[in-house]
């Protein structure tokens, strides 16, 4: 086990590096790192002074060496924007982030089971057939589209739920500590303003799980139904809602919340296209507006710690996988 | 169709008349025993007929200042224009027709998409075929890539792309393939590494026959199968993804607005209950992916040897 473990960081530590020599050749070579570093009204011999200054004259990869220095010290360089640390920027934002992604993994999963548990118990009843039916729009269905109709049907047709923003926030205690860089971090989830403006975004954010959740669940009912150990239980004369709640439920669960836990980490990477379409101050918003203002430093750390998150994210699955399953052997052989 | 030309070349020769079941006549016939996907054919070849034919069909050249009355922007659907024509799907804030603005949009976006699938493919199947056929440490090189590159969801490859090399229909359609080539490759070197055992690739190579025909001239071939499958499958994906990317203002240019850009034009009059603009051309969107993917469904079926009776 350790040995896998130090394997797996080892791996981990070098594909964090590959992928910052990927950001830096992207955003340092191809772009025009003066452009990145001063401001653009700077004249000639200003330039050519923060071109020493900054050390640009340096051949590429003691350019690189001196990035990665920073990098790993923290410094991930300053937004022209907002004048202060793009680090900070993007951890200020980060609680959003996760707060709408967790928000739509808890409603895939309360929506998502019991439809798909309801399609694998009766599979040929019109009921489950238009369960089927609507998961595979699920699929197909483009999310900032979905999210534009949610607007217009609830925020603008019927009133009920307001259309952008993130509401009331409000901070608690134990909490605070979570990100070190902000002062006290907010919820929208904890006042019931900002839950009625979290319900869009995150069902949004859910669709796509949902349909994902129906078709795991009915696909591992209708496979689990035929086990032995389920006719047994029949035999026996249990009641048909233990066998379908003990017997058949807990055998599927396992696979479904693997699967859901594997998304955490793209439905963060689509919480872009979510916050984008609802105004939601979290770092996929961030990472748009800086792209379309050509505000690089913060483009550079926000995808560096995205490429940290999904590596930890990554990382955290296999090794609960195998704890989870132990088919799965934790010596391969490569 | 080169299917059945090459089926004949790999399995030895069987003789060709005209009414003899050939694989290709099988193929076609299992297709269109499932109605869905025929239907989903005959929308899709609607929608590219369209996307083709816009020039001539379209009610106007939505690109052309010329045919546009800025007062009748913001049209509701079915409201007849100064110059005496029915908008059907309304106008947006420029004055242009709907219908026509989504027919000029279907063409960029499914130019887009297709080109960036084919490309890709050749990317791809090239590079999963080496892997495959070139074993050891080519295989483990390309094979890695592949892994790092499927352990991040294609949007955020696709926008870091976009984040390096700016907007335009190119870069759009580089940030596809670069984020398509995977999934071609990892398919392609799946069946190779199976195919490349058999004895036909024996023969071939006892026949010092060069590498790169052996390649391509009879390990892909035979890797066609699941290869048409996935390929079908990227299609709507490139199309929903560039969509995607030009709604967050990181894909096609204003001058050439695909479906997602038509779709972003309307985001903002959304909230005054003008809904036409965004609705209609994401109602074309859907159904373009939609179609696509009940073909590919029906062709996983067709062409998966497992599922076969």
């Amino acid at each position: 086990m350790t040995v896998y473990l130090v394997r797996r960081l080892i791996q981990a530590l070098f594909v964090v590096l590959a992928m910052s020599v990927i950001v830096f050749v992207g955003v340092y070579a191809i772009g025009d790192p003066v452009e990145i570093l001063i401001s653009p009204d700077a004249d000639q011999i200003e330039r050519e002074r923060a071109v020493r200054a900054l050390g640009l004259d340096l051949p590429l990869w003691q350019q690189y060496l001196v990035f990665l220095t920073n990098a790993v010290q923290g410094d991930l360089g300053r937004s022209f924007v907002f004048n202060e640390p793009a680090l900070k920027l993007i951890l200020q934002r980060m609680p959003a982030t996760l707060e709408l992604a967790f928000g739509a993994m808890f409603l895939s999963i309360i929506i998502g089971l019991p439809l798909g548990l309801y399609a694998g118990l009766r599979p040929n009843s019109p009921a489950s057939k238009t369960i089927m039916a609507g998961s595979i729009l699920g699929f197909s269905l483009p999310t900032f589209w979905v999210g534009l109709m949610l607007i217009m049907v609830f925020a603008v047709q019927l009133g009920w739920l307001p259309s952008t923003g993130r509401g009331e926030t409000c901070s608690v205690l134990g909490f605070v500590g979570l990100t070190s860089c902000s002062s006290g971090t907010q919820w929208s989830f904890l006042t019931l303003n900002g839950l009625s403006h979290m319900a869009m975004p995150a069902l949004n954010l859910a669709l796509f799980k949902i349909s994902l959740v129906i078709r795991l669940t009915r696909a591992g009912v209708r496979e689990t139904m035929l086990m032995d150990y389920v006719k047994f239980a029949r035999a026996k004369g249990l009641s048909p809602s233990r066998v379908t709640f003990v017997h058949v439920f807990k055998n599927i669960l396992i696979p479904v919340v693997t699967v859901v836990g594997l998304e955490l980490g793209s439905t963060i990477a689509f919480s872009v296209v979510t916050e984008s379409v609802f105004a939601w101050p979290g770092m996929g918003k961030l990472i748009i507006d800086s792209i379309n203002v050509l505000d690089r430093p913060v483009i550079v750390a926000y995808l560096m710690i995205i490429v940290l998150l999904f590596i930890t994210i990554n990382l955290v699955v296999d090794l609960t996988y195998s704890m989870l399953d132990p088919r799965v052997r934790l010596e391969s052989k490569a | 169709m080169s299917q059945a030309a090459i089926g004949g070349a790999a399995t030895p020769a069987a003789p060709r008349k005209d009414k003899v079941e050939t694989p290709f006549r099988r193929f076609v016939s299992e297709f269109a025993e499932s109605k869905v996907a025929m239907f989903g054919l005959i929308v899709f070849s609607i929608i590219a007929l369209i996307a083709i034919l816009a020039p001539w069909i379209a009610p106007q050249n939505p690109y052309d200042l010329a045919q546009l009355d800025i007062m009748d922007g913001r049209m509701e659907p079915g409201t007849v224009g100064g110059a005496g024509f029915t908008y059907w799907l309304g106008t947006d804030d420029q004055g242009r027709d709907m219908l026509s603005g989504i027919m000029y949009g279907l063409r960029i976006s499914l130019t887009v998409g297709a080109g960036s699938a084919l490309i890709a493919c050749l990317v791809g199947a090239s590079l999963g075929l080496l892997a495959a056929y070139a074993g050891g440490r080519t295989d483990s090189a390309i094979m890695r890539l592949v892994d790092l590159q499927l352990s991040f969801p294609s949007i955020l490859v696709a926008l870091m792309i976009l984040a390096f090399l700016g907007k335009g229909v190119m870069n759009v359609v580089i940030a596809l393939v670069i984020v398509e080539w995977a999934y071609y490759a990892r398919t392609v070197r799946g069946t190779a590494l199976v195919e490349r055992r058999r004895e036909y690739i024996e023969a071939a190579q006892c026949l010092a026959l060069p590498t790169h025909r052996i390649m391509f001239r009879h390990l892909l071939p035979n890797c066609l199968p699941p290869l048409i499958v996935i390929a079908t499958m990227q299609v709507a994906r490139a199309i929903a993804l560039e969509a995607t990317l030009s709604f967050l203002g990181l894909g096609v240019p204003i001058t050439e607005p695909s479906l997602g850009l038509l779709i972003a034009n309307g985001y903002e009059y959304m909230l005054s209950g003008k809904y036409w603009i965004s609705f209609y051309p994401g109602i074309a969107l859907l159904i373009t992916i939609v179609s696509i993917n009940l073909v590919g469904d029906q062709l996983r079926d067709v062409l998966n040897p497992r599922l076969k009776k």
